[in-house]
């Protein structure tokens, strides 16, 4: 009897607790998701000049344009000694996926230019974002790798753990952005971050898109009367863009597509789906079936997956006019007829600099970022579907980058509220994710990966919506 | 007549139930299901990437064992599975299908990382502390709601048990997503080493001024293991030797056996559900704060399903659940090292190594078949012949 009580009592308390916890964890969670909401209006509301004064982190009105933190360089001459060098390479995924597949081409490249031989190569693949990176770091330290890298943003925090263990060795966090503060904080000094001025890729891709786009409204295929559900209220044609997290990487990504198509076609509007992650083919696959039910005709993405460009083949061959612009590899397997192009990163020529310097005893930079200039980005092949004309076009603009005589954030060539951007803030002091410091807008344009090498354009501009707030 | 049973025949293959088996013979069985899964795996992989089969198995072996960073690793994912399993055995002895560990563990892992995102500003011992006793809570209701509903109303367990795992997914997807912000990854709670006061905050490493984990009791891995050890050892204890563990075996047996007898079925039942989801939510407590220091719905990585396997391999002995979760995590760790040192030469995909450990248990698995049935071939009688 008392033992049954006691039971009783057990059960009381737990089923209390939880109705209790159940009750905490609402409200938390409201309060989380009130101020969830108001980040990402306030991340919406990157034009800081509305939502906070600059005077308020003592700056003065004029704002000059941040010092560069980020390093354009291409592979020093060797000049010292490779035979005894063992790097070791962390990816989250296999040459399965085209995000990491890239990454193996470039280090596997810069290894064949550099005379490195296969051994000298130690390879860690599916390493999970979580404590398995320092697990690998130790495996690969101890087998004598004293240069590491991960090539995954959530790999950070991990490699920055390892670094501090392992002084004696350099640390690569491939698109992390957390190394420039450790390293002025004087946690690490072994430690770096690195990525590409992708953007200028983005935005040559979306020139292929839009001259698609000129050409079908010039022979009259893509008209309101024809084809009613491709353009918006207003008039303009309808694009949609796969992302996979609403984070700066996307958002530049996507900004600088969107810019790109509207350089040749004025009268487009885009909207954003996010999947939540970086690789799920089921899951883009349905965003993009979602867009091409909604009419848009060309389907950008920011995710490693081929789902997309799957779904725009079949609807293309099925008749719909629709059009696909992939990421990281050609998308010409997956959609031989829909796909224009894909934006891409080469990533050797990052890897071969890197093992160069390393090799000649010189310091890594803690952020480095480079682009056309350097070879660093390019696009893939063109499909045949692309409209005449595109290959010469693209190479125009691609000079013009390289002349920097053409800025892909062009402050006159767009708008947020309406209004032209005349400053922006690049870096955020204190972990809140709203920027507060650091001006990157100057000379008419926003200056991309300058602060650091990560993309920090996380503003919503007008003409690009958001279909959901990633995490669903 | 008698004819006619003459003429019927007598199937080429038939099986029987044996009666008993001799312990030698069974582990012969074992034995050879086991050299039969090294032959096709050394067969499979030799014909369709070229790698010979010393090669394979030398590199699965270190993978898995040679050196602290290889066995250290393989001994913390194992002592992972074991607590789960260690979880699972007493509600699988009464037979409560529980398939819902993986959720059970998340619960705990989850209230863990809540009370240690949120609570930071406690002191260290008392927010561990909480971290624990939170974790053990949120695990033991994750297993008493399916129980509860199983006792009063006759509710199927297994399914139930499964949907909860999706529910507990979702919640740490939830906070995972609030908790991640505008970036693209969550990483470690309290991991930045520039905001002081709250750096390693309910990282049991915190415990001790200049970690150094170089000195075995300091180490996180250390208490990892052993700990978990304990509970497998005071499982074992609790089943075999306990007034409660008998209980759950009549239940198990017979649930009227159990009512004659005068035992309750139903406070058995959640009492024992309440067990094995505690143990669930301190596996997830221990894995936030000694290993993960973070939390994501990949943390249970599966294990709360693998260790269904292991719990019914070893018979629901707790000691014998250790040795067969070393055995399946290195065949795990030991493929994917093989997948890490010939992918680039041979193309051997790491998802092949998935393959490997699915072989393994697939020929373990099935020798039970081959012990617990015998198969019978037509004898080819005189009569027969003539």
């Amino acid at each position: 009897m008392q033992k049954k009580s006691i039971l009783r009592v057990i059960i009381l308390v737990l089923i209390s607790a939880l109705l209790l916890s159940m009750a905490a964890c609402g409200k938390t969670g409201d309060d989380k998701s009130q101020e969830t909401s108001d980040k990402s209006q306030e991340t919406s509301d990157t034009s800081q000049a509305e939502i906070q004064e600059p005077a308020s982190f003592g700056w003065t009105k004029t704002l000059s344009l941040a010092e560069t933190g980020v390093v354009k360089e291409t592979a020093p001459a060797l000049t010292g000694d490779a035979s005894q060098l063992k790097i070791g390479v962390i990816l989250v995924g296999d040459e399965t996926e085209g995000y990491t597949k890239a990454h193996i081409d470039g280090i596997k490249d810069a290894a064949d230019e550099l005379g490195l031989s296969e051994s000298q190569i130690i390879w860690k693949y599916s390493v999970a974002e979580n404590e398995d990176v320092v697990t690998a770091a130790d495996q690969l330290y101890a087998e004598g790798c004293r240069l590491i890298i991960s090539n995954s943003y959530g790999h950070q925090e991990y490699m920055l753990e390892a670094a501090t263990k392992h002084s004696d060795a350099h640390f690569i966090a491939l698109t992390g952005d957390n190394a420039a503060a450790n390293v002025a904080a004087n946690v690490v000094s072994n430690f770096s971050n690195a990525f590409t001025d992708v953007y200028e890729s983005r935005y040559v891709s979306g020139v292929v898109a839009g001259l698609k786009l000129k050409a079908l409204v010039d022979d009259g295929t893509l008209t309101k009367e024809k084809l009613p559900d491709s353009f918006d209220a207003d008039g303009n044609i309808k694009i949609g863009y796969v992302g996979a997290f609403n984070y700066a990487e996307v958002m530049s990504g996507f900004t600088a597509f969107f810019l790109g198509i509207k350089s040749v076609v004025s009268n487009v509007s885009m909207e954003v789906y996010y999947t939540s992650s970086w690789f799920d083919f089921d899951k883009e696959k349905s965003a993009a079936e979602t867009f091409i039910n909604r009419g848009c005709v060309i389907i950008g993405q920011h995710a490693d997956s081929a789902g997309a460009p799957t779904a725009v083949e079949t609807a293309y061959d099925a008749g719909k006019l629709v059009f696909s612009v992939g990421y990281n590899v050609s998308m010409l397997d997956a959609a031989e007829d829909a796909a224009l192009t894909s934006a891409t990163n080469v990533w050797g020529v990052y890897y071969k600099y890197a093992f160069a310097t390393f090799i000649n005893g010189g310091d890594i930079a803690v952020n480095w970022s480079a682009g056309y200039n350097d070879g660093a980005v390019e696009i893939t092949e063109l499909g045949a579907s692309c409209a005449e004309g595109t290959a010469a076009y693209v190479e125009d603009i691609i000079n013009q980058i390289k002349a920097g005589t053409l800025h892909v954030f062009d402050t006159s060539k767009f708008t947020y509220k309406g209004k032209n951007l005349t400053w922006a803030y690049a870096t955020d002091s204190d972990g809140n994710y709203v920027y507060d410091m650091n001006n990157v807008i100057a000379d008419g344009y926003y200056h991309e990966s300058h602060v650091q090498s990560a993309p920090a354009f996380n503003i919503l501009i007008d003409g690009i919506s958001e279909l959901n707030t990633p995490g669903n | 007549m008698e004819n006619k049973i003459k003429k019927r025949r007598e199937p080429l293959i038939h099986i029987s139930k044996r009666i008993s088996v001799a312990a030698w013979k069974a582990w012969l069985i074992r034995l050879g299901a086991f050299l039969g899964a090294l032959t096709f795996i050394a067969l499979f992989v030799y014909l369709i990437f070229g790698i010979n089969p010393s090669d394979l198995y030398s590199t699965m072996f270190k993978g898995a064992f040679v050196g602290k960073n290889y066995l250290i690793p393989t001994l913390k994912a194992a002592a992972k599975l074991l607590c789960i399993a260690v979880a699972l055995a007493p509600a699988f002895k009464m037979r409560f299908w529980n398939i819902g560990a993986e959720g059970q563990m998340l619960a705990g892992a989850m209230a863990a990382a809540f009370v240690m995102r949120e609570y930071s500003a406690m002191p260290n011992w008392l927010l561990l502390l909480v971290m624990c006793l939170f974790s053990i809570i949120a695990g033991g209701i994750w297993g008493l709601i399916p129980a509860v509903f199983k006792a009063k109303f006759g509710t199927n367990e297994t399914l139930f048990t499964l949907m909860m795992n999706y529910i507990a997914a979702k919640i740490v997807d939830y906070f995972y997503n609030i908790w991640r912000g505008a970036k693209s990854a969550l990483g470690l709670i309290n991991g930045n080493v520039l905001q002081k006061d709250i750096y390693e905050k309910g990282y049991l490493r915190y415990f001790w001024s200049g970690k150094n984990d170089s000195v075995w009791y300091k180490s996180e891995d250390t208490w990892y293991i052993i700990i978990i050890g304990i509970i497998a050892i005071l499982m074992y204890v609790y089943l075999k030797k306990t007034k409660q563990g008998y209980e759950i075996a009549v239940v198990g047996d017979s649930q009227n056996t159990a009512r004659y007898a005068g035992i309750s079925v139903n406070k058995v039942i959640i009492r024992t559900m309440i067990i094995s989801g505690a143990i669930c939510g301190l596996c997830g407590f221990m894995t936030v704060s000694f290993q993960s220091h973070s939390i994501s719905s990949e943390i249970a990585g599966g294990y709360g399903f693998t260790a269904i396997i292991v719990a019914w391999m070893s018979r629901m002995n707790t000691l014998a659940m250790a040795g067969v979760s070393v055995l399946v995590i290195a065949l795990e760790n030991g493929s994917q090292a093989v997948a890490n040192a010939y992918s680039t030469s041979t193309g051997f995909p790491s998802s092949t190594a998935s393959i490997i450990v699915s072989v393994f248990l697939m020929f373990i698995i099935g020798s039970e078949f081959f012990i617990n049935y015998k198969i019978n071939f037509r004898h080819i009688s005189a009569k027969e012949v003539a």
